[in-house]
């Protein structure tokens, strides 16, 4: 053999380095570029250079103190509909998730597979009706509107991951409460609640950050810009003139991406291990 | 004559029958017969106020749901088939609760008619607490779940069976049944038909190309990484994981600006360099290849950290019985990893499929579905639901974008399917 077992190994590692090499440039390149065109000066993108000779921060300027710019607003609203969406979602859906768990009733070998089929439509689906029923009870252009078809949509998908994760609390430690005369809420208050903490936090994240990061549903439902969220208002940012609001939709959505991805990336290990016992197990 | 005694009354005549009987004519009534006055009266007002407060209602919402109106311009089509599915649910909540009256009617005469005692009233609120209990914690969703997801979705099913579109829309015109006109349609009528068949084929490539790439990728980086030659496995984790981490909006609208044929970087910075240009936007199969590429660059994170999670999980020891049988690479990873691998991932791996399928953000914030194709109401890289939102919401064909939904639903049910095979839940029902 002319080649060692040693260089041959050392020779595959080298190869796959060189593929994380790749990988890294063609997922860092577009976010790269992106904050790079947001430190461009001007609107124009026909002008922009990956390294611009005078890098500025006009834009980010622009979005909080520009009168035109409606960018605090967006934030407030994508926070009010965060906040509102992650403790409603959590409340609804772990109250649904200790019933399937845990007791026997009429109807809940059906509702779990309701819950699994529902999953798979998109709300997009039925966008025509929910449309005409906010009309109905007054609230299109709200966000109490969105709050609302937010956290009814969220149920089949969470209640599903929460159901799974309190399978896997030995039921053992509601049955000793209970001979102990701990009564139903006590038992989901003070057992159930407190161990499930990690996949409640992950319910509690996705829906947090569902609203900032979904376009559609607020395309639909909300009508004024002071009412817009912040996906939908950069999206209307460059929707009209592409080439000349780049600069500042980019610099916008960095403003959005850098929370976003910090806290995800924090929180990564518990968000997988939220998916896969939840649902793979579930 | 002590066995005379002691056998019951049968028939028509036996306490629990007419406790039932009387139940199914009037709620409370049974619970009157077996003495629980209290019960009996909270039945028979819940019944009566039920139909005192939802009686007209539900008449219009039947009728409507009906007929669909009969007077143009005064009958509002739409909001009489809305008003007649509440009524169906309505009702449907309704029949349940006097079901459960009429059950509840015989169970307290046969409790009676063996001879057990009448509970306390506290022990009776107590009994409805605890069988109730379940029922308590689920409503509040369920509600929710019924009227913002249901209802919305019953909606569009009944919509598909009308002739509800831009020129005969409520009020100024009344709508009707068609019964499956509509599908009759998109198969025979020309345009609809080459529209459907392509975007059809279309989406059926999408969801498997694109779904598969992204499994693939995931798979091998997770591979790699699990390499235990591999050194700093915690970045290298972390970067892999940054698309996942960004919102996805935001990277599509920078992919959607970086293969812009003018000012995009990719033509303009990188592909000049070797003096080709691509029509990334124009050209139908240009966008199609960028498209998945898009989507495998945005959603291998997620099965890459997924495998990684379950990767560690496989024992070694497996690993090392292969090494003494003098298993290949190739061999281990076959009958070894691939299907513990899996196994234990296949009901998200199916979510990924559906996932795409439905995937509306990346085609429409990419390019809107254009290019648009001669001949064709849709645009190039259009799937099914892209192009349902553009029937619905641009050229108002209400009718044809339920259709659409419909056979989209009937698909969805097979990725449905799949997931309720292989979800372990149901096999460990017996547990509770």
């Amino acid at each position: 053999m002319a080649m060692g077992r040693k260089t041959k190994s050392k020779i595959e590692v080298a190869f796959i380095y060189i593929f994380f090499l790749i990988m890294f440039v063609i997922i860092g390149y577009p976010l790269f570029w992106a904050v790079m065109m947001s430190v461009n000066p001007g609107t124009n993108m026909l002008v922009t250079d990956l390294f611009p000779d005078n890098p500025t921060l006009e834009h980010y300027k622009w979005l909080f103190t520009d009168p035109n710019s409606n960018y605090l607003t967006w934030y407030k609203n994508s926070l009010f509909v965060a906040v509102l969406n992650a403790v409603g979602s959590v409340v609804i859906t772990s109250l649904i998730a200790y019933a399937f768990s845990r007791y026997k009733f009429i109807g809940r070998k059906y509702g779990l597979y309701m819950f699994l089929l529902l999953q798979m439509f998109p709300a997009l689906m039925g966008m025509v009706a929910l449309y005409i029923l906010l009309n109905t009870i007054g609230l299109t252009d709200s966000l109490w509107g969105l709050l609302l078809i937010y956290l009814g949509g969220q149920i089949p998908f969470n209640a599903w991951l929460v159901k799974g994760y309190f399978d896997t609390i030995p039921k053992e430690l509601d049955e000793a409460a209970k001979i102990d005369g701990a009564g139903h809420l006590r038992i989901f208050w003070t057992i159930m609640l407190p161990l499930a903490k990690p996949i409640l936090a992950v319910v509690a994240l996705f829906n947090f950050m569902a609203p900032f990061m979904d376009f559609l549903l607020p395309r639909i439902v909300l009508t004024s810009p002071e009412n817009y969220t912040l996906a939908l208002g950069l999206y209307n940012f460059i929707n009209d003139q592409f080439s000349t609001n780049f600069t500042r939709f980019a610099a916008g959505a960095i403003l959005i991406a850098l929370p976003i991805a910090l806290v995800f990336l924090v929180l990564q290990r518990y968000l997988i291990s939220g998916l896969t016992s939840g649902a793979t197990k579930g | 004559m002590a066995q005379n005694q002691d056998k019951r009354k049968t028939g028509l005549s036996q306490p629990r029958n007419i406790a039932t009987l009387l139940s199914v004519l009037v709620p409370g009534l049974g619970q009157f017969y077996n003495r629980r006055i209290l019960k009996g009266f909270i039945f028979l007002l819940v019944a009566v106020s039920f139909l005192v407060a939802t009686w007209d209602y539900l008449d219009i919402g039947i009728w409507g749901l009906f007929t669909l109106g009969t007077i143009p311009r005064e009958h509002h089509s739409i909001q009489l088939l809305l008003q007649g599915l509440i009524s169906l649910i309505v009702l449907f909540f309704g029949i349940i609760v006097y079901i459960y009256n009429i059950r509840d009617a015989r169970k307290d005469a046969i409790a009676r008619e063996e001879g057990r005692k009448k509970p306390t009233l506290l022990k009776g609120m107590l009994d409805f607490y605890d069988g109730g209990f379940p029922y308590f914690m689920i409503i509040p969703g369920l509600i929710m779940l019924v009227f913002i997801v249901v209802l919305p979705l019953l909606f569009m099913l009944a919509l598909a069976f009308t002739d509800y579109n831009q020129y005969n829309a409520p009020p100024r015109n009344l709508l009707s049944w068609v019964g499956f006109d509509n599908f009759v349609d998109l198969v025979n009528i020309g345009v609809w038909k080459d529209t459907f068949f392509s975007v059809f084929t279309w989406t059926i490539v999408w969801t498997v190309v694109a779904t598969t790439l992204q499994i693939v990728l995931g798979f091998f980086l997770a591979l790699l990484v699990n390499d235990k030659r591999v050194k700093f496995k915690r970045t290298i984790r972390t970067v892999l994981i940054l698309p996942w981490a960004v919102p996805a909006f935001v990277s599509i609208l920078i992919f959607s600006a970086l293969f812009n044929p003018t000012f995009g970087a990719i033509n303009r910075d990188i592909l000049s360099q070797f003096e080709i240009m691509i029509p990334w936007l124009s050209d139908p199969f240009w966008a199609k290849i960028a498209l998945i590429m898009i989507q495998t660059w945005l959603g291998f994170p997620f099965v890459f950290a997924l495998f990684t999670g379950v990767l560690q999980s496989v024992p070694a020891d497996m690993y090392e019985a292969a090494d003494v049988d003098g298993g290949s690479r190739w061999q281990k990873l076959r009958h070894i990893t691939l299907p513990h691998v899996l196994y234990a991932t296949a009901p998200l791996l199916i979510m990924q499929y559906a996932g795409n399928f439905n995937n509306f953000n990346i085609i429409y914030l990419f390019n809107e579905g254009n290019p648009a194709v001669r001949g064709q109401n849709a645009g190039g890289t259009d799937i099914l639901i892209s192009w349902v939102y553009k029937l619905t919401f641009e050229t108002n064909n209400y009718n044809m974008a339920a259709a659409i939904t419909i056979i989209m639903g009937l698909l969805v049910m097979g990725f449905a399917f799949f997931q309720f095979r292989k979800t372990a839940a149901f096999k460990e029902e017996g547990r509770y």
